[in-house]
């Protein structure tokens, strides 16, 4: 478990982190959603210690990371897959990891099988690698202390769709076995096809957090007429508020049985009437952070 | 591709792990040294250049001077700025190639760490030194075997631990500018300066300000070190090497240390 605690971080007159509480359970994958820049790694770097907080805490397992006696054991990290010394080879570069923690060489190649690298590439020097190779290398490095906690900073970045698939797989597979997996994205559909919780944060501040489901919910309706000039006119009347899509649906915050039922009390013939699922989220992500993102309302 | 199955990552069964013991961080840490082509290459240099030095002595010193400080001479300048490389790169490595985002994951106390790269320097440099006398002594045999010249043994056990210290000192310089600067061609850049342009602006102010002289032994800290290779140095020289390498290395060493202490690693 994963407890992050009014965590703070300033640069001068920078907020960078602000004020920032959230809890990621075991057995279930957080997904830490932003827009680029929003804080997302300043946040994971402090977890961990490499970055001081200005002020609040964060705790692995009840613990500080710095008092973990041996952190690769208890809590995997990948926060960037190119910071590797260019000039190791990736089994070289696992078997520092390994050797850091006192885990039998065997490991390494174990570990190399697992996130699917070949010999071949393994023993290739890491400026020869792909982002996504580097990728499968980090996870490698953080998995290979069979960890209980998992912090990831955008790991499917690079990946070709079957390797987002199969750490798609992975990730599921470790928190359906008791594992805390928190990850980050600034891209919506990663987080929603993965993450049982979501912390959506902007600029530095939590804008949402809650299950999927939850936030799901929140995101309303998504209903579609032949007439949507009157159907949007008898729902203001009955004092649920639209917004229109450009297509001609309605979205709205009031729940789909409310929406039919007054669709059918006003007459109106429904097309399509269906909860507000992938798109919902990802309006509520723009919604959320449009006055805190680089493009503003425009997005 | 599908994901392979993992072990439990949470059993109630699991071992409290252990703290990491200093001994294998150190390891660790000498393991870096040698695992990229470059680092492997500048270890091996240090070999090479030995017997390539003690060659050159072979072959074109005059007879008379084929006597085992000679060989001693000819290996100490390579030496003189492999180690301190070696000192400076095992430490600006970890941010120049940013692999410290992995190191100080692994083990979250930066003092460990570094103070294992301390340790990890020190031995190699004690045993590069040690690898350079042996071939030195080989140099020696066979140098005089060709020439039939006397063998020579002109380097007493207190000259060749001076040595090495002087030799352990200018890595400590170089570990200072690795700590401090934390970039591999900045520091790099930097040694030069100290160990090449500070001392000819020390010598320079010297000649031409009195006043100087006599202060010079105590804060040219390459000055002070140049006593280590001329017998035991005497009780002042030894005091005029701490003055000055408090002022050239513990002071700047400290600072360096509290900024890596503070600093964000990214």
């Amino acid at each position: 478990m994963i407890k992050v605690e009014a965590l703070t971080k300033r640069y001068g007159a920078f907020t960078a982190v602000d004020d920032v509480s959230f809890t990621a359970a075991a057995g279930r994958v957080t997904g830490f959603l932003g827009p680029n820049g929003a804080g997302k790694s300043t946040t994971m770097r402090i977890m961990v210690g490499l970055t001081p907080a200005s002020s609040g805490s964060a705790a692995i397992s009840g613990r500080r990371y710095a008092d973990l006696p041996n952190p690769g054991l208890e809590v995997g990290v990948l926060l960037d897959a190119s910071a590797q010394h260019a000039g190791r080879t990736g089994r070289e570069i696992l078997a520092i990891a390994a050797h850091t923690m006192g885990l039998p060489k065997a490991r390494v190649g174990e570990m190399l099988e697992r996130v699917s690298l070949t010999d071949n590439e393994a023993n290739r020097r890491v400026r020869n690698y792909s982002l996504g190779m580097r990728q499968r290398l980090g996870i490698a490095t953080a998995l290979i202390g069979d960890p209980e906690v998992l912090i990831l900073d955008e790991p499917a970045n690079g990946l070709d769709p079957a390797g987002i698939r199969w750490m798609r797989d992975l990730l599921r597979d470790y928190a359906n076995r008791g594992g805390t997996v928190l990850l980050s994205s600034h891209l919506l559909h990663e987080i929603e096809v993965i993450a049982d919780d979501i912390v959506v944060i902007g600029n530095g501040r939590i804008v949402a957090q809650g299950t999927k489901t939850e936030l799901l919910q929140a995101a309303g309706t998504h209903v579609r007429s032949a007439d949507p000039d009157y159907l949007a006119r008898a729902l203001a009347v009955s004092g649920v508020t639209v917004t229109r899509s450009g297509d001609g649906a309605l979205r709205t915050d009031a729940d789909p049985a409310l929406v039919g039922k007054i669709a059918l009390d006003a007459g109106v013939a429904l097309t399509e009437l269906r909860a507000a699922d992938g798109a919902g989220l990802e309006e509520m992500f723009l919604e959320l952070t449009a006055d805190t993102q680089r493009e503003g309302v425009a997005a | 591709m599908t994901a392979v199955a993992i072990e439990k990552p949470t059993t109630t069964t699991r071992i409290a792990p252990k703290r990491i013991p200093t001994t294998r961080v150190v390891s660790v840490e000498l393991r870096k040294m040698f695992d990229t082509r470059s680092g492997f290459w500048l270890m091996a240099s240090i070999g090479i250049l030995a017997v390539l030095a003690t060659a050159a002595v072979i072959l074109w010193a005059p007879d008379d001077e084929l006597k085992y400080s000679t060989y001693a001479t000819a290996f100490g300048f390579p030496m003189a700025v492999l180690l301190p490389m070696i000192a400076i790169l095992s430490v600006t490595s970890e941010w120049s190639q940013r692999s410290g985002l992995t190191s100080f994951t692994l083990i979250p106390h930066r003092g460990r760490v570094i103070s294992a790269k301390a340790i990890a320097a020190v031995l190699i440099g004690v045993a590069s030194m040690l690898v350079a006398f042996a071939i030195g002594a080989v140099g020696n045999l066979v140098g005089t075997a060709i020439t039939g010249t006397n063998l020579t043994w002109d380097i007493t056990f207190n000259d060749f631990w001076l040595i090495i210290l002087a030799n352990v000192l200018g890595m400590a310089v170089g570990f200072m500018l690795g700590v401090l600067i934390r970039n591999s061609p900045g520091a790099i850049v930097a040694y030069f300066v100290y160990s090449l342009v500070l001392p000819t602006a020390f010598a320079i102010l010297a000649e031409l300000q009195g006043w100087f002289r006599d202060l010079q032994p105590w804060v040219d800290f390459n000055y002070a070190q140049s006593a280590l290779f001329n017998g035991m140095p005497s009780g002042e020289q030894w005091a005029n090497l701490g003055v000055a390498g408090a002022i050239w290395l513990v002071v700047p060493l400290t600072v360096g240390l509290i900024l890596v202490l503070r600093s964000e690693v990214k």
